[in-house]
């Protein structure tokens, strides 16, 4: 066991190395750099040393440097917590993305327990209450929550919100509370704006969620311990919770896997319609500038946290099912 | 061998048995003759098996009924569209969507509109549309009308319906440049449900080599592919997408930067198609008839592509289908978020780039309107694509 975690956690520095790799170069392939646009705008405004500017700013940012000198400077910097300049402000990236990176993890954590949750809850009772009306309501439930693609759900509910209950949903936070320190009002404020976010990012992981712990759990229900169960004379609760409900939940921590890129996929463009101060509409905007380091600062994030994500659901599904074990079969 | 020895004599006609024999051949089914219809069905080839089931699921038909019917539209946009994708109606900026009336004063006139007047509102300065009931105008159909380029070759003025003389038809409104949104959904049709189709033929054909080449060869071949496609499968697509869309010059003409788009799409997709190709072939290529005819000097082009490929395809096209609608999604959120297509090239993510800000939706609520297409279009792929994969295997 140990043994495989130690080669899971060495394997995951080459990936990220490549990654890392691959997106710097990729973000700053286009003509051009972050500087072009700014010294556009002062060429327009008619600043005469614009030009003389171009040359500074680029000096600052490292940008006369090539390519292959900056990704391994952005590298070594970054084993020192030190991400570089952001482009746009001058300010380092670290200090720029701190408190957005938490928001995101706060909101993608809340969106995968509600993804559990409600699937849970749901999947069981639809399963239990086979061609009811309940499962019925479930399943279509299910289907228009995959069908509908998130961002226009959530544009129609801030329409909604909008119009015919006055409210803004945008943000995270009431404005008050912005660049306020921590507090319990604080937490009380940004848990209410969560809900919508959280909800419009889960509906299609829920609604795959839900039909896959259905058609699990049914599967089960139709063996034979559980009849046999019955004519012991077991409760049906006690019967669905000690059986056949623990070999439906293994897609639960094994589609983490799967999840966990598709919601934080879902919280970017979520996080722009909404505009909420997380990752995604920074990083949108780096992307449009060029802004090389926050990009692929935020890009690099994102790849650590799911591959993080990735082995944590292993083991879990380690823990979970006795079946499964690591290191005690050597690979084909 | 030579003949040396004459042929044998015909055998002499041996005594006739003492019982009687049927001289008629003997006919195997006798027992249990078969039904025309039982006969039908165990003649049928396997794709008219897949055909005979597909048709039992109804959703799916009619799902493919209607997708068949709006991709056979984007041939015939411009006799659909009353209005050109670009004609700008100054007078008419944001008009709200016209409706159609059939009864005037009581008495029956066909469909037509009345005209639209704009006033401004003197204290929010917004455009005010009233209809104008008295004047009713006579909608025409099988018209002639404004100009356009079939395809962008043929010259031509023919409509299947034209706004009345002197009067307009926004039956979805008009966009901040007074633009006909009707004319521009049925126009954007045509970028947004092909982009779906060439991305997956893209990612089908990556998917097949890439995948055939891990499965059939094994090996370090196997490894690389595997270590690719876990990288690609575990990484979030959407922040990929935008740097990769990002990332295309400013300076490609517009149908480049359609296909740009399309083989970014599709990179990123292939991956779990090609695991599928990639599993299937490593079971079947343990297969006898792989061996045999390894055995008999077939390349490996050939093993793949004539006896290990056909028996697994029909699966591969059912799931290709359900992964269609999440390229259609995936164009539209990138072009939704500016980082896609870009005008004067019109998808249904482009014209929903246009409703970005809440407070100009919250006024013109028809801005909204592409996401009806987009949903339909959506579910349409989802039903047909269960009743594809239902009938993929027409032996269960």
């Amino acid at each position: 066991m140990l043994h495989y975690v130690a080669r899971r956690i060495l394997l995951m520095i080459p990936t990220l190395f490549i990654i890392s790799a691959l997106v710097y170069v990729i973000i700053d392939l286009p003509p051009g750099d972050c500087v072009t646009s700014q010294i556009d705008e002062l060429l327009a405004r008619g600043d005469p040393d614009a030009l003389h500017r171009a040359d500074e700013l680029r000096a600052l940012y490292g940008l006369d440097h090539s390519l292959v000198y900056r990704y391994f400077h952005w590298v070594a910097g970054i084993f020192r917590w030190d991400f570089g300049l952001s482009c746009q402000d001058t300010v380092p990236v670290a200090d720029l993305i701190g408190e957005r990176i938490v928001l995101t993890m706060v909101m993608e954590t809340a969106t995968i327990a509600f993804i559990w949750i409600v699937s849970f809850v749901i999947g069981v009772y639809a399963a239990t209450h086979q061609y009811q009306v309940g499962d019925y309501v479930a399943s279509f439930i299910g289907f228009v929550g995959l069908a509908v693609p998130n961002f226009l759900l959530a544009i129609v509910l801030l329409y909604v919100g909008k119009v015919y209950f006055g409210l803004s949903i945008g943000g995270l936070m009431d404005p008050d509370f912005i660049d306020k320190p921590m507090s319990w009002a604080k937490f009380v404020s940004v848990s209410g704006h969560l809900i919508i976010p959280v909800v419009v990012i889960g509906t299609s992981g829920t609604a795959g969620m839900i039909r896959r712990l259905r058609a699990n759990l049914l599967d089960e229900l139709q063996k034979q311990y559980v009849v046999t169960g019955r004519a012991k004379g077991l409760p049906p609760l006690k019967l669905l919770i000690k059986y056949p409900l623990r070999h439906a939940i293994n897609p639960f921590v094994a589609d983490i896997g799967h999840l966990l890129p598709e919601v934080i996929s879902g919280s970017v463009i979520v996080s722009v319609v909404l505009s909420l101060p997380t990752t995604g509409p920074m990083l949108l905007g780096a992307l449009k500038t060029q802004d090389v380091n926050l990009a692929a600062t935020f890009l690099l994030i994102v790849a650590t946290l799911t591959v993080i994500g990735m082995l944590i659901s292993d083991l879990l599904l380690a823990a979970l099912d006795p079946r499964i074990r690591f290191g005690a079969t050597s690979e084909k | 061998m030579t003949d040396t020895t004459p042929a044998a004599k015909p055998e002499a006609p041996r005594p006739p048995t003492p019982h009687y024999v049927n001289p008629a051949p003997w006919d195997p089914y006798v027992s249990e003759r078969l039904t025309a219809d039982q006969e039908k069905y165990y003649m049928a080839g396997q794709w008219k098996l897949m055909w005979w089931r597909f048709r039992r699921h109804r959703p799916a038909v009619v799902s493919a009924a209607f997708l068949l019917l709006i991709y056979f539209s984007t041939l015939i946009s411009e006799w659909i569209a009353p209005y050109d994708l670009h004609t700008r109606h100054a007078k008419y900026i944001f008009a709200p969507p016209q409706s159609v009336h059939f009864f005037h004063d009581g008495s029956f006139r066909g469909p037509f509109v009345y005209a639209l007047k704009m006033e401004r509102d003197l204290d929010t300065l917004q455009r005010v549309y009233t209809e104008d009931t008295t004047k009713p105008q006579q909608i025409r159909f099988f018209c002639s009308g404004a100009k356009y380029d079939f395809w962008e070759m043929i010259e031509g003025t023919f409509h299947f319906v034209c706004p009345p003389d002197g009067g307009t038809l926004f039956i979805a409104g008009t966009d901040r440049l007074g633009r006909d949104m009707f004319s521009r959904i049925v126009y954007a049709a045509r970028i947004s449900l092909t982009i779906g189709v060439i991305g997956i033929a893209l990612s089908f054909t990556l998917a097949l080599v890439l995948g055939g080449l891990a499965g059939y060869y094994g090996g370090w071949v196997d490894s690389v592919v595997q270590r690719i496609t876990e990288i690609l499968k575990s990484f979030p697509h959407l922040p990929l997408w935008l740097a990769l869309s990002a990332a295309l010059p400013v300076t490609w003409s517009p149908l480049l930067i359609y296909f740009g788009i399309t083989l970014i799409l599709a990179l990123l997709d292939w991956p779990s198609l090609g695991r599928a190709v990639r599993s299937k072939l490593l079971s079947l290529r343990e297969e006898d008839y792989a061996l045999a005819a390894q055995m008999m000097g077939a390349k490996p082009a050939r093993i793949i592509g004539r006896h290990l490929l056909p028996g697994f395809m029909s699966h591969l096209i059912a799931s290709a289908t359900l992964s269609i609608p999440s390229m259609i999604l995936a164009e539209t959120a990138l072009s939704f978020l500016g980082l896609g297509l870009r005008p004067p090239i019109t998808s249904w993510g482009v014209l929903l780039n246009e409703a970005t800000d809440i407070n100009v939706v919250a006024v013109n609520w028809w801005l909204m309107l592409p996401v009806v297409p987009v949903i339909l279009v959506i579910l349409a792929y989802q039903f047909m694509g269960d009743g594809m994969r239902d009938a993929a295997d027409p032996y269960a």
